[in-house]
Order: structure tokens, then C-alpha cells, then sequence
């Protein structure tokens, strides 16, 4: 049986019946005691209070930033500054008194919803007078006292709200003092629920993944590598967005498993070969690619790992197969995804299915984190002029010709980009197609990551070319206006003039063809030293020979 | 609005099948309606009739007949 003592500076008793309410649903057992409204202190100053005679497991200590910021309305200025440093020491002391108390009692605490009076508008920040300012700092000294107590926790009650979830009525704040509306309350005892059970022993270890329309969308077997969608564009995108979280799970100590209905060889070659994949195969514990039944590749999986089933997760986007996994081993949970993919990864963080205890052998982890930390402090140092700003991006860049797999990326760059594009010629996928085919053309087309994340392919330059007279004319030039001022443009031109040099060309021709929103490479040829054709405004030759190559500080990712 | 659409949602939040209600009842004539039923009855209310009583309407209730008087004037505002 589960003891949960529940103390609050507000009407407490619906969070009470919330929380009975949800260890019903899942037919646990629980004892609550409920302290009377307002009395937190001196059921825990009081050594005989009922509160230690009750001798919790939990202690829910929820407060409301309605009653502090009563409180603090009624201080000077001069306790004004210092009354998160009040409350969190007076935190601080009831802490140590159940400490002593209560040694194996945990104190789960909401962070305090924190929303600015607009006293002082958004000049809160530098008055340290304001309440906003001084509800944040409670928060932040919240996350101190965590790190500090073993036996302290603060809680996210709000991140992961339903949107359409409201917290509060004023209307019952002033006619029942309840702070939150009965709908919060019920969800944050369900959060409260998750962490007991957590506490208990009831966690997640393992998340069993499907591959086709899970990680990415299509089907590898039938669209192959080029057809499927992942990474760069469209919805491809929320498939790698999806993979990332799990790559994060992955790395805080939650194993992934594969269980697909494919041929085996098949199924790895995303993870082995393209190139916006995330999630790579040294990630995977386990892969079963088969075409065997969901249920018994995932008892195989439990075997191969040995923990048990009730530790699983099957994210699945096919109903049927999720039924069938239902059916069979109940106890795996299998969250009911949503039909659009790029909902996928909020449905599954409001889930919190992997919420946690404890982090403790992950050490190795943390110290990684602590690394990168003290270098992006060093990062922040050393930014001070654009060339260092540059090299701390640490960009890398995938210079190639057109790539089937990249087709249609290609076409929608050149159909959709608006501004940093030359001629504003737009190109369907067949004429791509055909562009790479031919030996008329040479073709560049640029991907481009750095430390902060990937950007995909973001640049393409066609060029035509004409042997025979030695000579060479732009057709296309474009480039994502997400990475101006990167050097791309100049690693572009470096390569085309490069390639050129190659074929034996002499000239190259360019041409600005100016539209309502292009202007921004008006002078683009000019400034990479192009000069104007006589009584042409829009025309510009340069000798190839003349060309030096622009610095850049961008590496080679091929 | 009725007092036969009312019942079943007293009788819901009060849990008890047999509560009877009429215009002049009263908080004190049924055993549940205390303050923490109270506020499930008007959350309830507010959710089916999908209305929202202001706080100086809530505070003037002296009985179901004021309740209703109330729900008809916000339903009928929509």
C-alpha cells in the first residue's frame, strides 16, 4: 500500500480525490492523508504532528504562485529582492526537518506556474523588485535544491499540458480558493502517478521501433532509398526529428530494438546508406527483420535482452499490427500513434512514457554533457568576428553532381527558392532528371551541417557547357536563404570554377535575370569579380583563368 | 430548461440514484452538497450546457431555482 501524504498552501482536496482517483484506475492501492489547507508548517514543525505519525512514502507539496504572490504584494521593496531567497531557504528548512523525520520519504514539488503581472512589462528582467523576476529565480533555486536533496524533486506540471487543457478559473480561485481547475488537478495527478510508479520500480528500459512509415515515410522495400521520405524536406523531416529524440532516449540509457516486416538486408540499408539518417545500426541493440508475427519477434527481442515485457514499448504506425501486439502480450505498451506523422513526436512526449528515477549509471553520460557545456561557454568567448564565428560552427558541407536520391529535393529548391536565386528558373523533376543525364551540364548540388544541426541540401548551380568554344554559361544558381552568409556561395563557385578549369574551359558567362524578390544577388557575380558585358546591365563574363579561389571555412564531408 | 434535465447530472455528481430535486431545494436539504461537491456540480454544469457562470452569479445561488434562472439566461445569450 502506498502511504501519500498531500500539503498545499490552497484548497487541496480536489488534488486529493484526483489522485485517489487515478491509483483506482489503475487498480493500485493508495492511502492519502491530506493535511488541512494552509497548514504545511506546522504539520512539519510539529514533531507530533499527524503528518509524521502518518509516516508517508510521498509527500506531494504543492504551492501555489497565487498564494506567494499575495505574499509578496504585501512586501517592501527591500524584502521584495530577496523573496525567493526567503521562500527557498524556508524550503530548504522543512526539507531537512523531514530529512530527519522521514528519511525515506520523497518530496515531489510542482515548479511554480510562473506568468509575468506585468507590472514592469518586459523591463521585469531587470527589476529585481518584480514578481516575475522573483518567480522565475523560485523556480531556478527549485532546480538547486533538487540537485542538492536526494530526497527532493521538483516537478514540470505544465510543459506537457493538452493545449486545450485550462489551468486555472478565476471564477473558482475567488469562489472556492481552488487554484487550478478540477481538469489540471486530475492531470497533474496523473503526472504525480507516473513518478510513484516510477519510484517504485515500474519504468521503461526498452522502445521496440517499426521501420516503414515509423522512422521514415514510404516503404523501403517498394520506393527503395531514393523514394523514401527522410530528412530534408516536407514531412521527411518530423521522420528525422522523430529519429533524434529516440537517438536522445538512446543515449540517456533506453535500448532500441527494430521489429519490421521486411527482408533483412533491406531493412539496414537506410541505416547503412542515406544520408539522413539518424539513427545509425551501432544504436540498435536488437533487429529482427522478418516476416514472422510482431508478437513473436518482440518475445524474441525480451529474450535476447531479458528484462520483462512490462519494461517495452512498440511504436507501430500500422493499427493492425499494434492490435495484434496488443492482443498478444498485454503488457507491452503500444501507444496508439496518430495518423499524421508529424504529430508522431508530441504525441509520444506527452505521453512521458520514459519518465525516470533515477540517471545514476549513466555517469559516463553525464560527463559528455558537462563537456559540451563548458564548450559552448568557450564558444560564446570566442565569437567575436565573423571569420571565428565561422570556424566555431564547425560547418561540413557534401559537394556533389545532382544524385538521383536528391531528385526531387532538387526540384522543389529550384521550384520553390524566391530570392538568392540567379535566373529563377524553375525546373520540374523530369527536366532534373534529364539535366543530370545529359553531358551538356555540369552539375553541383551542396549539403550543409554544422554543430548545431543538419540543413540538408540547401544549394544547387547548374552550369551549361559548350567544349567547343571553350566557354560556360550559369543556368542556375540558388541557394537556401537559411544558410546566407555561411560561404556556401563561395564554396559553390570555388567548385564550379575548379570543375571548369578541368574541362579546359576558358569563359564563363553569367546572368542576373531580376525579379520582385531576387534582388538580394543582384551583384552576386560582380562581387565574385564577374565583369559586366558592355551596355548590359544583367550579362558578365569572367575568365576562368583569373579566378582564385575564395577562403572558406567549410569542410569537406564527402 | 428543465428540472428533468438537471436531476441526472445532481444525481451523477452526488453519486446517489436517488436524489430528488425541485425548485426550492437547497444545499442543506441534500447530505453530498457540500462545498467540494458544490464545485464538481458547477464544473459539471459548465461542461454539459457548455456555458460559463460569471463569479457573482455562482455567489448569489440560493437554490436550484436560481441555478436554473442562470442557465437559461447564459444558454440563451449564445
Amino acid at each position: 500500500m502506498t502511504r501519500i501524504a498531500i500539503l498545499g498552501n490552497y484548497a487541496t482536496q480536489f488534488l486529493n480525490k484526483s489522485v485517489k482517483k487515478v491509483f483506482k484506475e489503475f487498480g493500485q492501492d493508495v492511502l492519502i492523508y491530506e493535511a488541512d489547507f494552509g497548514t504545511i508548517d506546522f504539520e512539519i514543525l510539529n514533531s507530533d504532528s499527524v503528518l509524521f505519525e502518518f509516516k508517508p512514502d510521498y509527500i506531494i507539496l504543492h504551492e501555489s504562485d497565487l498564494a506567494f504572490k499575495n505574499e509578496f504584494y504585501h512586501l517592501g521593496d527591500n524584502e521584495k529582492q530577496f523573496f525567493f531567497e526567503s521562500k527557498s531557504q524556508n524550503l530548504l528548512n522543512r526539507l531537512n526537518i523531514l530529512q530527519e523525520n522521514l528519511p525515506k520519504c520523497k518530496v515531489f514539488y510542482p515548479m511554480l506556474l510562473s506568468s509575468n503581472d506585468m507590472v514592469f512589462g518586459n523591463y521585469f528582467s531587470k527589476v529585481k523588485t518584480s514578481w516575475f523576476y522573483q518567480v522565475v529565480k523560485y523556480n531556478n533555486a527549485l532546480l538547486d535544491l533538487s540537485n542538492d536533496q536526494a530526497n527532493f524533486l521538483a516537478i514540470d506540471g505544465i510543459s506537457q499540458v493538452p493545449a486545450n487543457l485550462k489551468l486555472r478559473s478565476r471564477s473558482l480561485v475567488y469562489t472556492s480558493d481552488l487554484h487550478f481547475t478540477i481538469d489540471y488537478l486530475n492531470y497533474l495527478a496523473g503526472v504525480f502517478h507516473q513518478i510513484i510508479n516510477v519510484n517504485s520500480g515500474k519504468f521503461k528500459k526498452c522502445v521496440i521501433l517499426d521501420l516503414d512509415n515509423t522512422l521514415w515515410g514510404g516503404i523501403i522495400g517498394d520506393d527503395g532509398l531514393e523514394g523514401i521520405e527522410l530528412g530534408s524536406n516536407g514531412v521527411g523531416k518530423a521522420y528525422s526529428d522523430l529519429q533524434k529524440w529516440f537517438k536522445q532516449l538512446q543515449q540517456r540509457g533506453i535500448i532500441l530494438a527494430v521489429c519490421s516486416k521486411n527482408e533483412e538486408a533491406i531493412a539496414k540499408t537506410p541505416f547503412e546508406r542515406h544520408p539522413n539518417m539518424v539513427l545509425k545500426l551501432d544504436d540498435i541493440s536488437v533487429f529482427v527483420a522478418n516476416w514472422n508475427s510482431k508478437a513473436d519477434n518482440i518475445n524474441y527481442i525480451r529474450e535476447v535482452l531479458n528484462i520483462g515485457l512490462d519494461s517495452m514499448v512498440f511504436i507501430d504506425d500500422n493499427p493492425a499490427e499494434r492490435a495484434i501486439v496488443k492482443e498478444f502480450l498485454p503488457e507491452v505498451f503500444v501507444p496508439d500513434l496518430p495518423n499524421d506523422a508529424s504529430e508522431y513526436l508530441d504525441y509520444l512526449m506527452r505521453l512521458n512514457l520514459f519518465e525516470t528515477a533515477s540517471v545514476s549509471e549513466n555517469d559516463k553520460l553525464r560527463t559528455l554533457q558537462y563537456h559540451q557545456e563548458s564548450k559552448r561557454v568557450e564558444l560564446q568567448k570566442s565569437v567575436t568576428n565573423m571569420t571565428d564565428f565561422l570556424i566555431s560552427l564547425e560547418m561540413k558541407a557534401k559537394v556533389t553532381s545532382f544524385q538521383v536520391e536528391d531528385y526531387e529535393r532538387l526540384s522543389q529548391l529550384s521550384l520553390r527558392s524566391n530570392q538568392f536565386n540567379l535566373r529563377t528558373k524553375r525546373y520540374s523533376l523530369d527536366d532534373i532528371k534529364s539535366i543530370s543525364e545529359s553531358d551538356k551540364y555540369l552539375t553541383v548540388s551542396i549539403s550543409l551541417k554544422d554543430k548545431f544541426g543538419d540543413y540538408g541540401l540547401i544549394s544547387m548551380v547548374i552550369v551549361e557547357i559548350d567544349k567547343q568554344n571553350e566557354v560556360a554559361f550559369i543556368d542556375t544558381w540558388i541557394m537556401s536563404c537559411r544558410v546566407l552568409k555561411r560561404n556556401v556561395e563561395d564554396l559553390a563557385l570555388n567548385h564550379v570554377l575548379y570543375q571548369l578549369k578541368q574541362l579546359g574551359i576558358k569563359n564563363i558567362n553569367g546572368e542576373y535575370i531580376p525579379t520582385e524578390k531576387n534582388r538580394i544577388v543582384a551583384e552576386l557575380l560582380f562581387n565574385f569579380g564577374f565583369e559586366r558585358l558592355e551596355n548590359e546591365s544583367y550579362k558578365f563574363v569572367l575568365e576562368v583563368a583569373s579566378y582564385t579561389n575564395r577562403e572558406i571555412y567549410i569542410e569537406n564531408d564527402n | 430548461m428543465t428540472i428533468e434535465k438537471l436531476t441526472p447530472i445532481f444525481r451523477d455528481v452526488f453519486e446517489n440514484e436517488e436524489i430528488d430535486i425541485n425548485l426550492e431545494t437547497k444545499a442543506s436539504d441534500i447530505e453530498e452538497w457540500d462545498s467540494i461537491n458544490h464545485i464538481y456540480l458547477i464544473v459539471e454544469i459548465e461542461k454539459i450546457f457548455k456555458i460559463k457562470f460569471t463569479t457573482l452569479q455562482i455567489q448569489k445561488w440560493e437554490n436550484v431555482n436560481d441555478i436554473i434562472t442562470d442557465i437559461d439566461k447564459l444558454v440563451n445569450a449564445i
